[in-house]
């Protein structure tokens, strides 16, 4: 990768941060959403840190603040994914295409700017959650490791919205996974111990690779930062960014072949 | 203009918005799904909550009327996307310049609303009794489809209400959020002696709290006029206060 390579992925990146900015339809389901959520979930099943065999927490937002944050990551994806394709609709990415840039720098730079959005939520969640009374129980380095596993997230997420994006060139199409990523928190242990949940739920979230991202970042905060449960989450993320890039690779160059 | 013509424009204005059903169905599925994707994830997520000494059903029995309400206010605010739509596209005007009093334009709208939100209605319950959702007896079932094709008509007016102020569908996020919130911030996920914090007092306080109860009582016992009066009188209550700031805001819509 050249230097050029990594001014326009610098560049594209921070444009997409900006328009995020700038049009709250777009911030409102990274950041919004999941906050009101939260703060229901939270008071609304609160008394469920009492069933047996609910892990040891201080409290139910202990608990949920890692669900919140991956909800929000997800939503991020799926809001980059919107936004590429308003620019495929709007015409700005064959104006890119037709630019001296690499072409999946076009990409890296979309999933640049979700990585940095997933950031800035995982400090607004962070900082929300230290203010209503959630103990990292890792300290500086648990929530820093929670940091990482967040933005990376927001990486491999807005590899899959890009790839939509990119596959059929429609916003509302994009749009249109917005309760498919309901779906996927559902049947994870994003929101409640995977030993409680019910039905079908319970075994999928066995194998959900988003139980295992969310475990990752909510460990540092109820119990001790352990090798494995790291290792676990990191290859989960490497794997849901290898598809999302393959996905977007095998897109963008149909949507070159078709002519844009 | 009469009784009659009224009744026939409200009739026309009510067909317009089953037309829509028919030749876009597509539009409907957002609506139907997103309730249902809410139930079976919920029910599978907090299930266990049913557990804890004290909670009085199961949870998918507790949890399906929150639904209800929900495929209901999506549906309501659904409307005011195509109140905004209209607007944005200039058929509003035209509809504004015709004979046709605002009540009754108003009346026409959200009624169809009413008669909608028994689509996702039906499915949910469909769904809901295939896995083993308690069955409400019949008064308990007609009281929920009551209080759902009330609350629809509540969350049209105010999809209205918000179209007339904003005329874009880019109020849409508000509309359907608004009404989210009234829903989850009620005995949604628990009791009211089970929830903590500040959702204690905005659901005691909430009028949509009782109307959830008395949607509620079926699926978890008995109906009874006692639980049933405070949630009717709650939707009334919310009706009116909703129908007359959606009216306000069509008669101080000029063309």
């Amino acid at each position: 990768m050249t230097r050029t390579d990594l001014r326009v992925i610098g560049a594209l990146g921070a444009r997409s941060v900006k328009q995020t900015f700038r049009r709250p339809q777009l911030l409102a389901p990274i950041v919004v959403f999941p906050s009101i959520l939260l703060a229901i979930q939270t008071a609304g099943a609160g008394q469920a840190v009492n069933l047996p065999g609910f892990p040891p927490v201080n409290s139910f937002l202990d608990f949920m603040l890692a669900g919140a944050m991956i909800q929000s990551t997800l939503l991020a994806g799926n809001s980059g994914g919107i936004a590429l394709a308003v620019d495929i609709e709007m015409g700005f990415t064959d104006r890119l295409l037709a630019a001296p840039i690499s072409r999946f720098g076009m990409v890296l730079g979309r999933l640049a700017g979700t990585a940095a959005l997933s950031a800035l939520a995982g400090i607004w969640f962070l900082v929300i959650g230290l203010i209503f009374g959630v103990h990292i129980n890792e300290g500086v380095p648990g929530a820093i490791v929670m940091m990482l596993l967040v933005t990376l997230s927001g990486l491999a997420f807005g590899g899959i919205g890009a790839a939509v994006a990119l596959r059929t060139g429609r916003a509302s199409v994009v749009q249109g996974l917005f309760p498919l990523v309901f779906v996927i928190l559902f049947l994870s242990s994003a929101f409640f111990p995977q030993d409680l949940l019910t039905g079908p739920a319970a075994t999928i979230a066995q194998y959900n690779p988003l139980s295992f991202i969310v475990e990752g970042i909510r460990d540092p905060v109820i119990s001790s930062l352990t090798w494995e449960v790291f290792g676990k989450a990191i290859a989960s993320l490497v794997l849901v960014f290898a598809i999302g890039i393959a996905l977007s690779s095998m897109a963008l160059r149909r949507r070159i072949r078709m002519g844009g | 203009m009469g009784w009659a013509q009224s009744l026939d424009a409200t009739w026309a204005l009510i067909r317009r918005a089953a037309n829509e059903i028919l030749r876009v169905p597509g539009a409907a599925i957002p609506g139907v799904l997103a309730p249902t994707i809410f139930f079976l994830g919920l029910t599978s997520v907090f299930g266990a909550l049913s557990h804890l000494p004290g909670f009085p059903a199961p949870f998918k029995d507790w949890m399906i009327p929150v639904s209800l309400l929900q495929g209901a206010g999506f549906t309501g605010a659904a409307t005011g996307v195509n109140l905004a739509r209209d607007i944005e596209q200039g058929w509003f005007d035209r509809l504004l310049v015709s004979p046709a009093p605002r009540p009754v334009i108003l009346a026409g709208l959200v009624l169809s609303a009413a008669l909608r939100s028994l689509i996702p209605a039906t499915f949910l319950l469909a769904v809901g009794f295939a896995i083993g959702v308690n069955w409400p007896g019949l008064d308990g079932l007609l009281i929920a489809l009551l209080v759902v094709m009330g609350f629809g008509t509540v969350a049209a007016c105010w999809g209205t209400m918000l179209a007339l102020r904003y005329r874009s569908q880019s109020a849409a996020p508000l509309m359907q959020a608004g009404m989210l919130l009234l829903v989850l911030t009620t005995t949604a996920y628990a009791p009211l002696s089970f929830l903590t914090g500040w959702l204690y007092t905005v659901a005691k306080y909430n009028p949509v709290t009782q109307i959830l109860e008395a949607a509620r009582q079926g699926f978890i016992g008995s109906v009874t006029w006692s639980d049933t009066w405070p949630g009717l009188l709650c939707l009334a209550g919310l009706l009116a206060l909703l129908s007359a700031l959606a009216l306000r805001g069509m008669r101080r819509t000029a063309v």
